[in-house]
C-alpha cells in the first residue's frame, strides 16, 4: 500500500469514528430518560482477490457497515440493524426512523426478565493500522512466485472497524488494517497442502517462506498413498487440526446457557461423570488477540480467563444475560458465549520429537467439516484433509487418502491425550461470512492414542 | 431505483466491455422465544449495490452500501481498475456472452405482508408452552423470521430485471433430559420450514399437532433403544433427504467446484467434466431436477443474479448424469451444459455457482408399500449431524428420530440414528422411491460456500426413499 492510500484510509477511519460518536450522541438526545439503548457498529473496507490455478478468478472491493440499535424500556427490548454509510445526515435519517420503529414496537413485546441494561463505565480505544498490499499489486505479488504451482485461495485485506456506545455513556472503538492469505497448493494427483499468512504488515519474505514450506510438504505427498483400514491409531494432530477441534468448544460447548439447557458436550464434565486430562488447559487470553475485548453489552472481558484448567471445567463462558437467568456471575462473555480469544496451553512434547513420540500412526495436518455425531457424549465426526501421513518407526512413510474419524472430545482431550507440543501456533480466523472476521486461536499440536477412524 | 442505476451506467466513462449494477434491498424481521421468554426481537434493513465491470476479459467488482450516484459512479471506476489490474492473470478471458441482455420480473407468491410483533411473540410463546409436554422437557425454543428482498439489475447491454422474494422461515424444537441423557427433537430440523410466501404460511393449520408430536417424541427418545450397529435397509424421510440431496448431489455437481475454484475452502468434487452425459450417478429410480420454478419453494426465482432466465432442468435422469450446476461463467470455462444458478448471498458478494431448488422427483411407491417391502431396516427422520469430505465422497449423517423396521412393519423407536456411506455406492443402492403423497419440500438459509464466504438459501423437495445395505449405527449407550 502506498503512503497516500494509507493516509486516505486513516482519514476515512477517523471520520467513521467521529460520525459513530455523533450518531450515538444524537440517539442519546432523542430517547426518553427511562429508555436505555446500545448502539454497535461493524464494518469494513475490504479487498477480496480469489485465485485458482495461480490465476485470478474473482477480484473486488467491498465497503460495508452496519449499525445495530437496541432499545430497552420497561423490561422489554428490540433491536434494529441498518446500513452505516459514514455520512452523518444519511445515517441519522435511517437511525432516527429505526429508533421510532423500535419505540413503537417495544411496548407490544412480552417482558424479557433477563434483559441486560447498560450500566458500566467502560471505555476503550484500539487502533492498529498496518501495511497491506496495494490493490494493483496483489496479483503480481502473489502469483509471480507460484506460476509453476497449482495455487488456489483468497487474499482478503483492508480496514475493519467496530464501535460500541450506550445510554450509560460507555464507548468503545476498535479498528485495524490487516490481511489474510489462505491458500492451498495441489499436485497432479489432487493432493494438497494448506498454508495461511496473516497479520497487519505484509511481509513478502514470510509469504515466500510459507510457499517453500508448502512445496516441501507437497513433494512428500507425491509418494504412493497408503490405504488405511478403519480402526484406532495413535495420531498426531498438528495445530491447525487442533484448532478445528477447538471450534467445537464454541458450538454447544463451554457456554453457560448451553450447559444449563442440556445443549452442551460438557454437561457430563460439569456433572463429574466424565473427565478430561490434567494435561489439558484451555483459556481465553486477549493478551495478543486481534479482537475487541468489549462485547455487545459494552463490557470488557478479563484479559485472561481459565476455562478448563488441568482437565477441570473451572469457568464456563457466562454472559450477563445468562448471569441474570441462572443467578451466576458474569465473566463478560459474548451474548453467544463462544470463545473469542482461545488458547490451549503448550505441553512438553518437543517439536523435533513429534515423529519419534508418534512412532507408528497418523500425522494429520488439518481436519475438515466437523460436526457432532453424539453431542451429549462429546463425540465429533469429520475428515482428515491436506497433508496427512502414515508414520512408522518415527518416520513418515506415505501420504494417506482422506479418512473419516469419529471420536469423543473426552478421549482426545482426556484419557487418550499423550502430550501437547511445547510450542503453540497462532491460527488466524479467516472466515468471511457477511464480513471479514477478527481473532485467532493459539494452540499446540497434540498426540492422541487410539484415535478412531470409521470410513 | 431503476432510473438511478440506468443513469449511472449510461454516464460511465470507463472503456469497459460490460457494466452491471445489482442492488439489493432486504427488510427482515426475526422473533425468537426460548423457555417462555423472548430471546430476540429484531428487524434488519440492508441496502447496497454490487457493481461489476468486464474489461480486458476480466470481471472486477466494487460493492458499496452508499447508493448515491456519485458513489455508484466511483464504484464503477474501482471495479474497472480491479478488472484491469487482474486482467494479465485471468483464469479465463470472459466475454459479454457471460452477461447476455435480459429483461423481466419475478415476485414470490404471497398474501400477508406483515404480522404484529405482539401477535407473533404470543404464537411463539404458545409454541414453547405446548412443547413442554412433560417435566422432562429441559428447553423449548421457537423462532420465526421473514424477509422481503427486492433486487434490481441493470446493465450496459440493456438488462433490466426486478425481482422480489418474500420469505418466511420458522422453527421450533425441544431438548428433553433425564439425568445425563438428553435428546433433541425439532420441527424437521433447524429452520427447515423455510418457504417463499407471506405470513399466511404461519402458524398454518397443522402447527399445534406438530408441536405436540415434537414434544412427545423428544421424551420418547429419552427412553428409546440406541440405533443398532448394522448394515441394513435405510429409509429416509423427506426432511433427511433434503440434507442427503444437498450434500451428495447438489454440491458435487457444482461446476465451480469441479473447475477448482472452491478447492481451498469448501472443496472439489469426485465428478469430472467428462462425466456429464456419461456417468451413471445412481439407481435408475433417481431423477433429480434443478427447479427454480416451484411456487413456494425457498430458492425459486425468475433470473439468477447475472440475469440468466431460470428454467427447470434435469440434472440426473433415470440415474444418468446429464447436467451440472454452473452459471454462464462456468459454462464458458467448462464447455458443459449448466443452469441459471449464478447467485450471491447479497449485494456485497459476487455471484458464484450455487444450488437453488434441487429436487428428487417422486416415484411410485406409497409409504406403506415401501415399509411393507422391508424385512429389516431403519427409518430415520430429521437431520441433526452432517459431515462429508471435500470431494463429496465419504459422508456420515445423523438424525433425530429413528424407527426399527421388522417384517414390513415400523416397530420400536430408536435414538441416535446415524449412517455413513460413499456417495456413488449410496445412490446406486436406492431401491424404492416414494410417490407424490410422500413428497415434501423443505429449505435452509444456511448453505455455506465461496471465498469470500456466502450463506445462501436453497430448497429441496423429495419423497421418502429406501436404500439397501447401508451401514447404520447409534450413539454411546
Amino acid at each position: 500500500m502506498t503512503d497516500a492510500v494509507a493516509a486516505t484510509i486513516a482519514e476515512k477511519v477517523s471520520l467513521k469514528e467521529i460520525i459513530f460518536g455523533q450518531l450515538a450522541d444524537r440517539v442519546a438526545a432523542n430517547v426518553p430518560t427511562a429508555t436505555h439503548f446500545t448502539l454497535t457498529l461493524s464494518g469494513e473496507d475490504s479487498q477480496f482477490s480469489r485465485f485458482n490455478r495461480a490465476r485470478v478468478r474473482q477480484t473486488g472491493q467491498v465497503s460495508d457497515g452496519n449499525l445495530t440499535l437496541t432499545v430497552m424500556q420497561s423490561e422489554r427490548t428490540a433491536a434494529a440493524t441498518l446500513p452505516f454509510v459514514g455520512d452523518f445526515e444519511a445515517d441519522w435519517s435511517l437511525l432516527k426512523t429505526a429508533l421510532a420503529d423500535l419505540q413503537t414496537m417495544v411496548p407490544q413485546l412480552p417482558v424479557d426478565p433477563f434483559v441486560v441494561l447498560p450500566t458500566g463505565t467502560a471505555t476503550s480505544r484500539t487502533v492498529n493500522h498496518g501495511q497491506v498490499l496495494a490493490t494493483d499489486a496483489i496479483a503480481a505479488t502473489l502469483l509471480s512466485p507460484v506460476q509453476s504451482l497449482d495455487f488456489t485461495g483468497i487474499y482478503a485485506g483492508g480496514l475493519i472497524f467496530r464501535g460500541y456506545a450506550d445510554s450509560a455513556g460507555q464507548r468503545h472503538w476498535f479498528e485495524g488494517t490487516n490481511y489474510s492469505l489462505d491458500f492451498s497448493l495441489f499436485d497432479d494427483q489432487n493432493r494438497a497442502v494448506k498454508g495461511t499468512v496473516a497479520g497487519s504488515q505484509w511481509q513478502q519474505a514470510t509469504f515466500l517462506d510459507k510457499i517453500d514450506q508448502a512445496k516441501q510438504q507437497l513433494a512428500m505427498l507425491g509418494r504412493p498413498a497408503k490405504t488405511i483400514e478403519r480402526g484406532q491409531y495413535r495420531t498426531y494432530l498438528a495445530p491447525a487440526a487442533v484448532a478445528e477441534l477447538l471450534h467445537m468448544f464454541s458450538w454447544g460447548g463451554v457456554g453457560e446457557a448451553d450447559l444449563q439447557q442440556g445443549n452442551s458436550a460438557f454437561g457430563l464434565l460439569r456433572q463429574g461423570q466424565r473427565q478430561l486430562s490434567p494435561k489439558f488447559t484451555l483459556q481465553e487470553n486477549f493478551q495478543q488477540a486481534n479482537v475487541p475485548r468489549f462485547n455487545a453489552y459494552g463490557e470488557v472481558a478479563p484479559m485472561q480467563l481459565p476455562v478448563i484448567q488441568q482437565g477441570q471445567l473451572v469457568n464456563s463462558l457466562v454472559s450477563s444475560r445468562s448471569a441474570k437467568e441462572y443467578q451466576v456471575t458474569s465473566n463478560y462473555a459474548s451474548r453467544g458465549e463462544h470463545l473469542r480469544a482461545p488458547e490451549i496451553l503448550a505441553g512438553s512434547l518437543g517439536e523435533n520429537k513429534i515423529l519419534t513420540a508418534l512412532d507408528r500412526g497418523l500425522y494429520l495436518s488439518n481436519l475438515h467439516y466437523l460436526n457432532w455425531s453424539d453431542h451429549p457424549n462429546g463425540r465429533v465426526t469429520g475428515m482428515t484433509r491436506y497433508a496427512c501421513f502414515w508414520v512408522e518407526r518415527g518416520e513418515i512413510v506415505a501420504p494417506i487418502d482422506n479418512l473419516r474419524f469419529d471420536e469423543s472430545l473426552y478421549h482426545c482431550f482426556g484419557e487418550g491425550l499423550v502430550d501437547l507440543t511445547d510450542c503453540q501456533e497462532t491460527i488466524p480466523n479467516t472466515d468471511t461470512y457477511d464480513q471479514r472476521s477478527l481473532g485467532d486461536s493459539r494452540v499446540p499440536g497434540m498426540l492422541v492414542d487410539e484415535f478412531t477412524y470409521t470410513l | 431505483m431503476h432510473k438511478l442505476l440506468s443513469d449511472v451506467v449510461a454516464a460511465a466513462t470507463v472503456s469497459a466491455d460490460w457494466i452491471g449494477i445489482r442492488t439489493v434491498k432486504d427488510i427482515s424481521r426475526a422473533c425468537a422465544i426460548r423457555d417462555a421468554h423472548p430471546e430476540r426481537n429484531s428487524q434488519h434493513f440492508g441496502h447496497g449495490a454490487m457493481v461489476e465491470v468486464l474489461a480486458q476479459g476480466q470481471f472486477g467488482y466494487s460493492a458499496t452500501n452508499n447508493l448515491s450516484a456519485e458513489s455508484l459512479s466511483a464504484a464503477i471506476v474501482i471495479a474497472y481498475n480491479q478488472a484491469v489490474a487482474a486482467s494479465a492473470w485471468s483464469v479465463h478471458r470472459f466475454t459479454p456472452a457471460a452477461r447476455p441482455k435480459a429483461t423481466g420480473s419475478y415476485v414470490s407468491p404471497h398474501q400477508l405482508e406483515s404480522i404484529a410483533p405482539g401477535e407473533l411473540n404470543e404464537i411463539l410463546l404458545q409454541v414453547c408452552d405446548r412443547l413442554k409436554v412433560s417435566d422432562k422437557i429441559a428447553q423449548t425454543s421457537a423462532t420465526a423470521r421473514s424477509h422481503d428482498i427486492e433486487t434490481w439489475f441493470v446493465s450496459s447491454n440493456g438488462s433490466d430485471i426486478y425481482q422480489r422474494q418474500c420469505l418466511v422461515e420458522t422453527h421450533f424444537g425441544t431438548i428433553a433430559q433425564d439425568g445425563p441423557t438428553t435428546q433433541l427433537r425439532t420441527d424437521h430440523g433447524y429452520l427447515a420450514h423455510s418457504y417463499q410466501g407471506g405470513w399466511e404460511l404461519f402458524p398454518g393449520v397443522d402447527l399445534w399437532q406438530r408441536v405436540q408430536q415434537v414434544g412427545e417424541q423428544a421424551v420418547e427418545l429419552l427412553y428409546a433403544d440406541n440405533c443398532p450397529d448394522v448394515a441394513t435397509t435405510l429409509v429416509l424421510a423427506p426432511d433427511q433427504m433434503m440434507l442427503q440431496i444437498h450434500e451428495s448431489i447438489g454440491h458435487p455437481l457444482e461446476l465451480d467446484r469441479i473447475l477448482g475454484d472452491e478447492r481451498n475452502y469448501a472443496g472439489g468434487s469426485f465428478i469430472k467434466l467428462e462425466d456429464f452425459g456419461a456417468l451413471t450417478y445412481g439407481s435408475e429410480l433417481m431423477n433429480v431436477t434443478f427447479d427454480p420454478t416451484v411456487a413456494g419453494e425457498l430458492a425459486s426465482y425468475g433470473f439468477d443474479d447475472v440475469g440468466t432466465p431460470a428454467t427447470r432442468e434435469y440434472l440426473i435422469r433415470s440415474g444418468k448424469l446429464e447436467r451440472g450446476l454452473g452459471g454462464l461463467e462456468s459454462q464458458q470455462r467448462a464447455q458443459v451444459p449448466g443452469v441459471a444458478n449464478a447467485r450471491s448471498s447479497s449485494w456485497n458478494r459476487p455471484a458464484i455457482d450455487r444450488m437453488a431448488n434441487i429436487n428428487l422427483e417422486p416415484g411410485d411407491r406409497s409409504f406403506g408399500e415401501i415399509i411393507a417391502n422391508i424385512d429389516h431396516g431403519i427409518y430415520m427422520e430429521t437431520n441433526r449431524s452432517w459431515s462429508i469430505d471435500d470431494q463429496r465422497h465419504k459422508f456420515q449423517f445423523g438424525c433425530e428420530y429413528g424407527r426399527l423396521i421388522e417384517n414390513g412393519q415400523l416397530t420400536r423407536t430408536l435414538k441416535n440414528p446415524n449412517y455413513r456411506s460413499i456417495t456413488p455406492q449410496f445412490w446406486h443402492s436406492l431401491s424404492q422411491v416414494g410417490d407424490r403423497n410422500t413428497w415434501e419440500i423443505y429449505g435452509t438459509p444456511f448453505c455455506g460456500k465461496g471465498e469470500p464466504n456466502q450463506l445462501i438459501r436453497v430448497g429441496h423437495g423429495a419423497p421418502v426413499c429406501a436404500f439397501d445395505n447401508i451401514e447404520v449405527f447409534g450413539g454411546a449407550v
